[in-house]
Formats: C-alpha cells, structure tokens, sequence
C-alpha cells in the first residue's frame, strides 16, 4: 500500500459537500453554468467498496473522477473538499494532483477497447504508471503484470503483454485495464462501468474477476455503474444518485431489499413487466425458411440454415451475444443482405432477396428501428419532416394532411404536439427512441424490427420504451422482432424466442417452452449469466456453469 | 513483417510505377500541342522549306506521334533523355549537376524545416490556446502569406546588403569546400524553409488534436503523466500518418518548387535550367525536367503512403 494515512484511522476518501460545475454552450443562447453535482458527501474505509448507481447524468462518473481531481471537459470541481489519505488532494496543486493519479487513485474506464492507446504494446501501457511513480523497476513491475493476468484468468498471461490492444477482445482488454489500475498498488481504484459494454456471458467472468483481485489486494474501490444487479454483487455499500444529488446511502443488503426512497424502489423493481404471452397461431405472416447468408463473397458464414416464423401482431425475440448473428438475421429479412441460400416468405409471396428488386409496399410494410437512435435520424431535420417523410414517401400525403398525421402520431408515442418543431439534438435519449418509433409506424406496417433499440437506454427510459411499445402492439397489430442481448427484457416482451450461437438457432419456441428447464447448454448460460438483485448470485451462477462463454 | 503489408506496399509501388507512366504520357502529349514546330524553332524564321524538311526526316519529327513516343520513352528507360535543341547537349549531362544542386539546397532545407516544424507543432498543442501557441502560429502564417521572392528579397537585403553576412548570389561550382558551399545556400535554404515551416506545424498541430480527443489520452492523464509526456508518447505517434504526409508533400516543393527562389538567387539548379529553356522552347529539356519532377512527386508520396502503412500497428501486427 502507499503511503500511511497522515491521521491514522481516519477514512481512505472522505469527499464532504462536494460541488460540480460545468459551463454549457446551449446553441443561440449566452452561455452558462450549470450544477452537476450539488454538495454530495462521501466516506470510504480501506479495503471496502462503494457503488454509485444512477441514471445517465445523475454525476456518478463525475464524483468519482473527482477523487482524482478530474473533471472532464469544461467540468470544474468549484467546491467542497476532497480528503484522500487525510489530506486535501485540492490543495496539492498540479504536481500534487499528478503524483497521486495513477498512484494513490486509479481509473478503469468503461471502453478498454478505447482507452487502450493503439500504437503501444499492453505490457508498456500497465506498467507506465508503476515506472513513472517508481513503485517498481521495469522488471519488477512487468513481473507483477505477469502475476496480475494470472490472477485476473488472462490466457497466456506471459505472454499477452508482448500483444496490441487490438489483438485482444474486450473483455480480456477490461481485465488488461483492471490488471493496469492494480499495478501500481493503489489505495483506491475507480471502476467506471467496467462491464456494461461486454456482452452478459464476459461480464459475468469479468465482474468475478475484478471481484476476486479487488478481495486479493485489499484495495478500496468506487464502483460506478447503472445496473443495480451488478453493483450489488462487488459493493459493501451502495450510493444511489439522481441529478446530481444523493437519494439513498446504505448497506448493499439494505439498499435492495429495503429500499427507502421511492426512486431507489423504481430501480430495483426496474425489470418487471407483466407481459402475458399470446396464443401461438398457425399462421405466421413472415416466414424464413432455411436461410443461409454470408460476408466478404460466401468466405464467412454468419447465418447457418435459419428458419423461424412471424405471426401476426405477436413478437418474435432473437437473443444471442455478438456475433451470433442476430443483426445480420435482420438485414437478411429487410434485403440488405442477401441470402445466399433459403427463402423469405411475407403475407402468402415470396420476398426478393434483394432491396432493389422488392415492391415500395413490401418495403412499407417491414420497418426498422436501431439501437443508435440518435445516429439514425438526420440531425438538420426537424421531428415533424422525419416523421412526415414516410408518410410522403409511401401515402403522397402533404400539408394539412400529413401535419394531422404526424401530431396524431406524436400523442400515440406519448410526446405532444409541441416536438413536431424541434430538432433531434434538443431531445432526450428516449425521447429520440421515440421519435423512431413514430417514424416506422407512420408508414403502417406490419412488422417493426427492433435492433436493441433499449440497450443504450437507462433502465426505467427503456422500459417507458418497452411499455410504448407493447401498447402499440395492443392498438395496431404490428408484429415486432426483437433483437436483443438483454434476456430480462425478452421476459418483458416476447412471445416467442429464438436463442442464436454463432449463426444458428439454437433453441427456438413460445417463450414458455423455450424459458423452462430442462435447458441446452448455450441457453442455461445465458440465462445464467443475467445477473439477479441478490447478494450472492454471483459465485452461485459462476459455480453452476456447464459451459464457458464463448466471446470472453 | 507478414504478409499483408508487403503486398500493400507491392501495390502502392505498383500503382507508383503505373501512374508515372500515366504522366509520361500526358507529358508528352502536352508537349505536342503545343503550338510551334521543333523544326522551325531550331533553324529560325528564316529557314528554307527543304531545310525544314531535311532536319525533320533527322530528328524523325514525320514519324506518328505514337511511335515517337515509345521512342522517347526506351531513351528516358535506357538513361537518354535526348538533346537540348538550344545547346544541342546532352541533357542527361546537364541535369545531373543541377540535380545534385537542387537536392542539396532541398536537404538542407528539409533538415531544418521538418524537425523545426515538428517541434513547433508539439509546442503548440502543449499551450494550445495560449500566447505561445498564437505567436507560433502567427509568425509561422505569416511568413508563409508572404510571397516567397518577397522573403527572399529580405533576406537578401538584410543578410546580404546590410549586414553582408552571406552572399546576395548562391554561386556554387564542382569542388566548392563544404562549408564555403553551405555559406552560399544559406538564404536560399532559410527562405525555402520560412515557405514551408506553417503548412507542416499547422498539420502537425491538427492531427495531434485530433488524437488528443481519445479516450487514451484521458487514460493517460489519469496516470499522472506530465502535459508533454501525454503529447509525445501517447499523441503522437498515432498523429504520425497524416504528419509524414504533409511532410512528404513538402519536400516534393522543396524540390520541384523551388523555382523562383533559384531564379532570386542565381543558383545554379533544376528550376532555373527549366525556366531557362521554357523560355527558349527547347521542349525536349522541358518533357525530361517534367518527367523528374513528376517522378520525384510520385516517389515521396509513395513513401508517405508506406510510412503511413507501417505506423499503423493494426496492419503491421494483423491478429
């Protein structure tokens, strides 16, 4: 450990009334400056670990860059203090603030992936900050890399520091990272969302094994994250935050079996919807039969023989981790890609299989809606003219006509008249989600696919979404297929399942059938891998496993 | 090295090698029309019909344009570039010495301008915003606003007139002492540098910029490496492609641009030997002097091309 805390026993980090700033630059207005973090108090003891859970801009990564004395962007840390090891890490200065970074504090962020510089080895980068400190000589500290892979179940852990960041995946570059903040022996390291980008079969290996080290080493941790399950399974205590301000404070136990507040009884009861399935029927209107489909000229094959069915008004969910083949399944349905082999069948014709040669009305009756709503509506166009647009495109509607049609669509996504005039950045992000909603159901169809449209919401956003979208199954029919890595949210909305591993449908049936043991092995490690609110769950998923994760 | 990147950088070469054909080509072709007949410009207004008929049968001038062409071509491949009209030299013979001139004088000014350039760059993303980083770039502006024959009249009335530092006229000659040598190309060499200093730190600026926006760099700094720590072992080398880039195209104008400053100061290089003979219409000289000038161009963006191809650790260590 570095060095003896000044006063003995006091607390590791103790963050009292501690204020955020940012100054913002809203487009055709003066500038200001707005509060993100509104006198938040925190202490930490040695050894222990403390989620901060929140939505996103609830100032859970800005309070714990703030026990490094960072703020991102124009953030400024205006007031409050700061004691790390019983002394004002504000007043130390620039050379201060520099030699406790990577130190005393250090950070695990949320992409690896990105935070990896690309023109260095792993090796230089997890040892930089043990040699620039001199904790350690080069040797000792790439000997202690070497031990720290071992521990963190790196394959080949003598060897992969000689690797690129890009030669490795993204959950080994988490546990990279994680073996990175830990080299250098830190008191305390920030975990900012370690796993929320990996897929639920590596979080689970991931989140054992940065709670095993964190066990090991006997390091203090702040664990920031938006998913309460998770938190729950690293943390002693947990912080729940809400704009920028404290809402709840407690054991982990407490916090989510007791909740006091009524926001942090939201979060916990965040997944439950009661979704009654429907009545398998015998006439599906979509239909893929055998469908084989390929990148790169028929080199690799992504979609293995593929046959699932669609009925009316009913939602199909296809689960599966990436590269399993989901998405591409989707681009096959909608011509973007080719089938090579098989067919598609859509209300009694066989579809083309390409977009070019398909009809303007089977076009209309099969919309999309992404993950990425922002990216998937253009930014100069006003909500009114993107919703407007198919309604143009497929019906010839037009003034008075179509501006009816957008604000009747606009109270059916539950948002107002009033949006029509605004523009897709001075929109939320659930909002935006919204707005796509709107647009593919402007041109009537009869099946919407869903390409995680809920995965880069938080939680209680997406399931606004996932509500809206079950009501509009209830008045309009439309059929959905679900794409999604999320099993809880297939429990909220599916009423049948396919289950796909690297390109085939592995288990495939009413969502009854498909969710009750007995379970092949690929589907019991999903499910076994979506982590539950309770304390334990995760050395009882990790002990019960038949089989291990394939993207790792 | 593996397999990939030697067959990009056997395809860049390729393509290299094609597209200098391409301008032979097209600079032949060019020469052609202009107006005016070889011929005729030889021998003077005053020529008789069957003189003019005589020395086009000798220098083949009735042949199709095609096969005087690939005639000229086998020459350039076989070391002939042919005879100057004017002189009636050998050009290969002349433009060797000059070659080497140019070269010497765009070498000196390389050395000078790219690590100067470079350094500059960095400085001015360490105090970007800041009084260093304004001056730096507006000094580095304004002498590239400046017309180059204008900075070299300053320089030469300054260094040579006033405080006749230096010669006011690059003469160089075979076996001129090194340092003698180094005296003469001083000002020609400071004003081909002041020519090119801003385009390359300004690039070199934006391209670390731009990288300085990476998540990395944050990792960087949450290691508590020091400002200038995180420009140069975490910036810069993934800035280095579009960097060697720009440094590559200016040190094709070191070469082929130097024209006007050679004709400021009298030195003795390809870009005075060219407008010489644009001027004296001797278009053999000009289609030799194009065609090197064109093939120095291809030649530095080619090793740009591969520079940019082996910074890149994703091709050069593939999974």
């Amino acid at each position: 450990m570095a060095k003896a805390p000044a006063n003995g026993s006091g607390p590791l980090l103790d963050i009292r009334n501690l204020r955020i700033e940012a100054k913002v630059y809203p487009p055709g207005e003066a500038p200001r400056t707005i509060t993100l973090v509104h006198d938040v108090s925190l202490t930490l003891e040695k050894g222990k670990v403390l989620g901060l859970i929140g939505e996103s801009g609830a100032g859970k990564s800005t309070i714990g860059l703030s026990s490094m004395a960072y703020g991102r962007g124009g953030v400024k840390i205006t007031g409050g203090e700061i004691l790390l090891n019983g002394r004002d890490i504000r007043k130390g200065g620039t050379q201060g603030i520099r030699a406790l970074r990577g130190r005393e504090v250090c950070y695990v962020a949320q992409s690896a992936a990105a935070a990896f510089n690309p023109a260095h080895r792993l090796m230089d980068q997890v040892v930089e900050a043990s040699i620039l400190h001199g904790v350690a000589s080069r040797a000792e500290a790439e000997k202690r890399a070497v031990a720290l892979f071992r521990k963190l179940s790196l394959p080949d852990p003598e060897n992969i520091g000689q690797r690129f960041p890009h030669q490795v995946s993204g959950g080994q570059l988490q546990r990279v990272m994680t073996a990175m903040a830990l080299c250098s022996e830190p008191d305390l390291i920030v975990f900012d969302e370690p796993t929320t980008a990996l897929d639920v079969t590596t979080q689970i290996d991931v989140l054992a094994a940065i709670k095993e080290a964190i066990r090991d080493t006997g390091v203090a941790a702040l664990y920031i994250s938006h998913d309460l399950a998770v938190v729950a399974q690293v943390s002693d205590e947990i912080m729940v935050l809400r704009h920028g301000r404290l809402v709840e404070w407690g054991g982990t136990r407490q916090i989510i079996k007791e909740p006091r507040q009524e926001y942090t009884s939201a979060l916990v009861s965040v997944h439950e919807i009661e979704h009654q399935e429907k009545e398998p029927g015998a006439n599906p209107f979509l239909s893929v039969r055998n469908v084989t489909a390929a990148y790169g000229g028929g080199t690799i094959k992504v979609l293995k023989n593929v046959s699932v069915d669609i009925l009316p008004g009913q939602t199909l969910a296809v689960v599966g981790e990436s590269g399993s083949g989901k998405s591409t399944l989707a681009r096959a349905i909608t011509g973007l890609l080719p089938p090579e082999q098989g067919s598609i069948t859509f209300a009694g014709r066989t579809l083309s299989n390409r977009l070019a040669d398909r009809s303007r009305d089977d076009l209309r009756e099969l919309q999309m809606i992404y993950q990425m709503a922002d990216v998937a509506m253009n930014p100069r166009q006003t909500v009114g003219t993107i919703i407007g647009r198919p309604l143009e495109f497929y019906f010839g509607m037009g003034g008075k006509e179509r501006d009816a049609r957008v604000a009747e669509l606009l109270d059916k996504i539950e948002m107002g008249r009033g949006f029509a005039d605004r523009y897709p950045a001075e929109l939320s992000g659930g909002q935006k989600q919204r707005v796509c909603i709107a647009r593919a159901l402007a041109a009537k169809p009869r099946l919407i696919i869903c390409d995680e449209v809920t995965s880069a919401l938080d939680p209680l956003v997406a399931n606004g979404i996932l509500k809206l979208l079950l009501g509009l199954q209830a008045e309009e029919g439309v059929a959905y297929l679900f794409i999604t890595h999320d099993l809880a949210t297939v429990k909220s909305i599916a009423d049948s399942i396919a289950v796909m591993y690297r390109g085939e449908v592995v288990r495939y049936g009413p969502k009854s059938e498909v969710l009750k043991p007995p379970f092949d092995a690929y589907t019991d490690l999903l499910l076994s891998s979506v982590p539950k609110m309770e304390i334990g769950w995760l050395e009882k998923a990790i002990g019960g496993r038949r089989m291990a994760s394939a993207g790792n | 090295m593996s397999n990939p990147i030697l067959k990009l950088i056997a395809q860049r070469i390729a393509l290299g090698l094609l597209l200098l054909l391409a301008v032979s080509v097209l600079i032949f072709a060019g020469t052609q029309i202009l107006p005016g007949d070889v011929a005729q410009s030889i021998l003077g207004q005053s020529a008789t019909p069957q003189a003019l008929a005589n020395l086009r049968e000798e220098l083949g001038l009735n042949d199709p344009a095609i096969v005087r062409y690939f005639r000229w071509l086998g020459g350039v491949l076989t070391g002939d570039l042919g005879t100057a009209l004017s002189s009636r030299q050998d050009i290969a013979a002349s433009i060797g010495g000059r070659l080497w001139n140019t070269l010497f004088l765009a070498f000196w000014a390389a050395v000078v301008s790219v690590p100067l350039a470079i350094i500059l760059g960095l400085l001015a993303v360490r105090y970007r915003n800041g009084w260093i980083d304004k001056t730096i770039s507006g000094l580095a502006l304004a002498s590239t606003s400046l017309p180059e024959f204008f900075i070299g009249y300053l320089l030469v009335y300054f260094f040579a007139v006033k405080l006749q530092w230096f010669p006011g006229i690059s003469t160089v000659y075979d076996g001129m002492p090194f340092l003698e040598r180094m005296k003469a190309i001083a000002l020609p060499a400071t004003a081909l540098t002041l020519v090119v200093l801003a385009h390359m730190m300004r690039m070199t600026r934006a391209a670390i910029l731009n990288v300085m926006q990476s998540a990395y760099i944050e990792t960087a700094e949450l290691k508590g490496l020091s400002p200038f720590d995180i420009i140069r072992k975490h910036a810069f080398p993934n800035a280095i492609a579009p960097i060697i880039n720009v440094v590559m195209l200016n040190l094709a104008f070191l070469i082929v641009g130097v024209v006007v400053i050679e004709v400021i100061f009298v030195y003795p290089g390809m870009g005075q030997y060219l407008v010489d003979h644009v001027a004296k219409r001797d278009v053999p000289v000009v289609q030799a002097v194009g065609l090197i000038f064109a093939a120095v161009y291809i030649g530095l963006n080619i090793v740009a091309d591969i520079a940019a191809i082996v910074a890149n650790p994703r091709l050069r260590h593939p999974k």
